[in-house]
């Protein structure tokens, strides 16, 4: 094949998602909104104002979890119904460069909510905010897990009849390992006392190694989505 | 498969099964801790580590089907994932008698095991949502063979990470302090294993040899009323393949 390297062709779907997100503002406004409401049903629902330890990383990763998934279920949306999966179909382009591009697009939307969700969640539960410095590589990797299990499943739902259903029903029981590593290294990082570094490099560790893993098997099967 | 073979599968199985809950019952000593409960373990775990197996070779079955397109690999895929499912429920209803009796309570969150047997369960339970909501055939194969290879791999992950949140770990029946299990004990979990193996094997082989029947009655059907088209058969709608597959 003679068409455009697989990197170009991941910078121009990457660019066309931003640019999309830039003019329409369809998703990273809602994960904002819906992240900060999720923290307010959190304090009553919990009966709480202050969060540390176990409590605080629950309340952090499982509102990033849940904003990750009206993404993650609108990913694909515009493909399916302007035609972009027969467009990467026709393109002399490999298929997996549209699996990166969403991976990544994926990334900067979580990372973008974060910069907002990360400073609201210390103003409204914590003390002090020495636990969340060590806790942004945690949860970078976790974006990483959410990209790639998110990028993979998303045009599998997009393209099921039960479409808003099956990327929920299968994410979330997918992503428990890495909510398991990310809550475990949390909970002790937001300790009151100041965070403990016990078995933060193994925890980091897990975390990439899922990162890893979903990412070959996204590069390996993602083709397979694209056939028609 | 052919109906005399079958039988003999059945067969085998029967007196497998037979054999090793004779041996567990009248011959294996009870564990000294537990008692005679303990006795459950030679069916909970063949369950588990069988229902486990499934799901790795559904997961082999994927692979060759996205490599060969060969729809009767989906449908093998179908066959082990659904077989391990219901086996599935059988170690969680097992395991949670187990706990009962152990620890008193029906469900506990410190076993790692059972809580990642737990997980697995829930995402293999998707895989018929998944399929009943994509109808087309075809792309319903693909797709499922992709949710198959990545909830494969999701397997030994799951309990890598599960098992490094405990802080406390259980003691493991097949290493214990001194060594492991005693010589009868072992002679009765590999019956029983055995046994639970050739259960899921036979039930595999009856479910696709069913599968092949009934596509080729509705082949037959539709050969002999030309005008009746929708001949896709009782339950045929989530089952992979049945149209095109050679008996």
């Amino acid at each position: 094949m003679n068409g455009p390297s697989t990197f170009s062709a991941v910078a121009t779907i990457l660019g066309k998602d931003l640019r999309v997100e830039l003019r329409t503002l369809q998703s990273i406004p809602a994960m904002v909104l819906f992240s900060t409401t999720i923290y307010v049903i959190f304090r009553f629902g919990l009966d709480r104002t202050q969060l540390d330890g176990g409590l605080a990383t629950g309340v952090l990763l499982v509102t990033i979890l849940f904003a990750a998934l009206l993404a993650i279920n609108r990913l694909f949306v515009a493909e399916r119904e302007q035609g972009g999966f027969e467009a990467i179909r026709l393109a002399p382009v490999d298929g997996t460069a549209l699996f990166l591009a969403k991976a990544l697009a994926l990334l900067v939307y979580l990372t973008i909510l974060e910069l907002f969700a990360i400073p609201v969640f210390w103003l409204f539960f914590l003390d002090s905010g020495t636990g969340l410095l060590p806790m942004l590589p945690v949860v970078l990797l976790l974006n990483g897990a959410l990209a790639t299990t998110g990028a993979l499943i998303s045009p599998i739902a997009t393209n099921s009849t039960a479409r808003d259903l099956i990327g929920p029903l299968i994410l979330l029981p997918l992503l428990v390992p890495p909510m398991v590593a990310a809550s475990a290294a949390g909970a002790k990082l937001l300790l009151a006392g100041g965070p403990d570094y016990d078995k933060y490099a193994s925890w980091l560790g897990a975390l990439g190694l899922y990162d890893a893993i979903f990412l070959l098997i996204g590069w390996a099967v993602f083709d397979f989505l694209l056939e028609d | 498969m052919n109906p005399n073979r079958l039988r003999t599968l059945a067969i085998i199985t029967a007196a497998l099964i037979g054999a090793g809950f004779a041996l567990v019952f009248f011959w294996v000593p009870n564990e000294a801790d537990q008692g005679f409960i303990q006795k459950i373990f030679y069916l909970h775990v063949p369950l588990a580590i069988i229902a486990l197996a499934g799901f790795v070779i559904g997961g082999i079955h994927a692979i060759r089907h996205l490599r060969t397109g060969d729809p009767v690999h989906d449908m093998r895929a179908y066959v082990s994932i659904h077989t391990s499912v219901i086996f599935g429920v059988a170690v969680l209803i097992t395991g949670a008698i187990w706990a009962k009796a152990s620890w008193g309570r029906w469900w506990v969150w410190d076993e790692p095991t059972l809580v990642s047997f737990l997980i697995v369960f829930l995402l293999y339970a998707t895989y018929y949502p998944l399929r009943y909501a994509i109808p087309d055939r075809e792309r319903q194969g693909r797709y499922a063979s992709v949710f198959a290879i990545a909830a494969g791999a999701f397997v030994p992950l799951n309990f890598m990470v599960v098992r490094m949140a405990q802080s406390l770990v259980h003691p493991r029946t097949f290493a214990t302090a001194d060594g492991g299990l005693p010589g009868d004990m072992w002679v009765g979990f590999l019956v029983c294993f055995a046994g639970i193996a050739m259960l899921w094997l036979t039930l595999v082989c009856f479910e696709m040899t069913a599968k092949r029947t009934s596509a080729q009655l509705s082949r037959l059907r539709r050969a002999l009323d030309g005008t009746a088209r929708a001949g896709g058969g009782v339950g045929a709608r989530i089952a992979p393949g049945t149209a095109n597959v050679p008996s």
